[in-house]
């Protein structure tokens, strides 16, 4: 990937909002490439700290295996569930066609 | 007389000796919020009939008894909209379900009456993002009241609310409590449930009070605190008896004045002064001030802006038009319509978070960024474990000055996210924070509220709220 003047990784906004499923607008390209060029530059001060050996932390208090019983209970009503749903057909939510034919 | 301006306490104390009824507390919101929310912009939606029903049956023996609870509109209660303040959710969503604080307040007696604005999906520190409505700050209606949580804020300073919940991810609740001049406290990491609060980045996300007072907090956090098996991050630790020991004054605490929250070219002078002088009465009733070093707070901004819009990009990956939210349609089947919905649903800074997110995720960058960043992560909290081996609570500024010109910042985030330096290293490290009123600064003829932030280890916010107390009664009495 091609390198700003600053030195900084230039970052393709519409490859990435495309991976994103996300439409830009041409104007929006523009404002967020300089905008997120900004900004990685800024991140980028992050590779002059000394982080060799250190383990990396994912969550700040960590719990782990944390199980609660298997025991079945009254979930959301299928009225609750749909009752959101932008679209829907016989108790189904129902999208726009996923395959080609 | 205003009820929504008193604090929970003197509300509690009037309604069990008879001199006020919860139905009055709620009307007496309810006019305040016809006449003020125009100007402020706090509330997004509030159900005044449900309010009433609510208050008619409220059960003036539990802990909040027939008390008004506001809560930012990214925590669902169930039959109440939830729209995180996006074109995404607005006008279509009612919240199937009670997230696990609604529905400990309710358990307590609580009322839950108004939703408060946001930066949308909590994705900012001015509430400008919000896509629905600005809210002005109600000590200069020309200023934010910092952000996220700016609605929950801002009720409760213009005296519209007796007490709010915001969410902090990176300073949410106790930037926008220092702007306002309210408490705002940020529960460590693992303290309250999440379940029904919309993710934005789960390994930094907390919800918290805004109150009047700080020990409106306690009270509220007392009221939310605690395991959950509906979110596995909730720890099922014992909650303690946060309203207890709050009376137990500062004398014999040892105070840590991080160097490097005062080592700042950009911290104001003002904030600067009622800071330090703070910091030099709580020494006179007997706190110890003690210096001590956090060199990692020069990497906390950049590491924040690296893992929240991963994380964001990840929450945020739900948002499809599929169950819920409103759907753009593309007519050329259902790639389309998710990159359409997503288009018009986003707004920029939610847009730019998420692209940024997938960037430093993307194959060939995530050890650059991502996995640098939960490095560096360890790096500040290994730092905050070490300084609270030799103080009790830290020390400093809220924000580095006080709330911002509206459209001040609009085409240059990154400098919006600098002013976050102060409070995003708590989220960070997981531990738990406060901001408590400290005076204020003038601009132009107003008088801007400074925060004092007290930071403490994880699950010490009994000893945050005491410090904070301590403060608070210090400067009541002058």
């Amino acid at each position: 990937m091609s390198e700003r003047e600053d030195g900084a990784p230039e970052i393709d906004v519409n490859y990435v909002a495309g991976l994103a499923r996300l439409h830009l607008t041409q104007e929006e390209t523009g404002q967020f490439q300089k905008q997120l060029g900004d900004i990685l530059a800024f991140v980028d001060t992050l590779s002059s700290l000394e982080v060799e050996g250190v383990d990396p932390t994912a969550h700040p208090a960590p719990v782990l295996d944390v199980l609660r019983e298997d025991e079945a209970s009254e979930g959301l009503s299928r009225e609750q569930f749909l009752r959101n749903a932008p679209d829907r057909a016989m108790d189904q939510i129902r999208v726009p066609k996923v395959v080609d034919s | 007389m205003n009820l929504a301006s008193h604090s929970i306490v003197s509300l509690r104390r009037m309604l069990l000796a008879g001199e006020t009824t919860p139905r009055e507390i709620v009307e007496s919101v309810a006019t305040a919020i016809s006449g003020r929310n125009e100007e402020i912009g706090g509330y997004l939606s509030s159900d005044f009939e449900k309010a009433l029903v609510d208050a008619e049956a409220s059960d003036l023996s539990l802990p909040l008894g027939g008390i008004p609870i506001a809560l930012k509109d990214n925590i669902n209660a169930q039959d109440h909209p939830c729209s995180c303040a996006s074109r995404f959710l607005e006008g279509s969503y009612l919240s199937p379900y009670d997230a696990t604080v609604s529905n400990r307040l309710k358990q307590a007696g609580a009322v839950l009456y108004g939703r408060t604005n946001l930066d949308e999906f909590a994705m900012g520190s001015s509430t400008e993002n919000s896509a629905l409505q600005q809210t002005r700050n109600p000590h200069d209606h020309s200023r934010i009241p910092g952000g996220s949580s700016g609605g929950s804020a801002a009720v409760v300073a213009a005296d519209m609310a007796v007490a709010a919940l915001g969410s902090d991810t990176g300073g949410s609740i106790r930037q926008p409590a220092s702007h306002c001049g309210v408490v705002g406290l940020k529960p460590s990491y693992g303290r309250v449930s999440r379940y029904g609060l919309v993710a934005f980045a789960s390994s930094l996300d907390q919800i918290g009070p805004l109150t009047r007072t700080v020990e409106d907090a306690a009270l509220l956090l007392q009221s939310i605190a605690g395991g959950d098996e509906k979110d596995s991050t909730c720890l099922d630790t014992e909650v303690p008896d946060y309203t207890k020991g709050l009376e137990q004054g500062i004398a014999g605490m040892k105070v840590g004045v991080p160097r490097e929250f005062f080592d700042n070219e950009g911290l104001d002078p003002g904030v600067r002064s009622r800071v330090e002088e703070a910091l030099a009465k709580l020494e006179a009733e007997g706190a110890e001030l003690v210096e001590v070093s956090l060199p990692s707070t020069a990497f906390a901004v950049a590491t924040y802006y690296i893992l929240a819009p991963a994380e964001a990009s990840s929450n945020l990956s739900r948002y499809d038009g599929v169950r819920y939210g409103n759907r753009i349609d593309g007519g050329d089947g259902v790639i389309a319509m998710y990159r359409n919905s997503r288009a018009q649903g986003f707004g920029p800074e939610v847009k730019r978070r998420i692209i940024l997110g997938t960037y430093v995720l993307s194959s060939g960058y995530s050890g650059k960024y991502y996995l640098r960043a939960q490095k560096a992560r360890t790096l500040i909290q290994q730092e905050y474990q070490s300084a609270f081996e030799e103080v009790d609570v830290l020390m400093g500024p809220v924000t580095p000055s006080p709330a911002r010109k509206i459209g001040e910042c609009a085409d240059a985030p990154l400098q919006d996210y600098l002013a976050d330096i102060y409070t995003i290293s708590a989220n960070l490290a997981g531990i738990c924070g406060l901001s408590v009123p400290c005076g204020s600064v003038e601009r132009e003829g107003h008088h801007l509220p400074v925060g004092l932030q007290i930071l403490g280890p994880h699950l010490a916010e009994a000893r945050v709220l005491r410090a904070g107390r301590a403060w608070e009664a210090i400067r009541d009495a002058e």
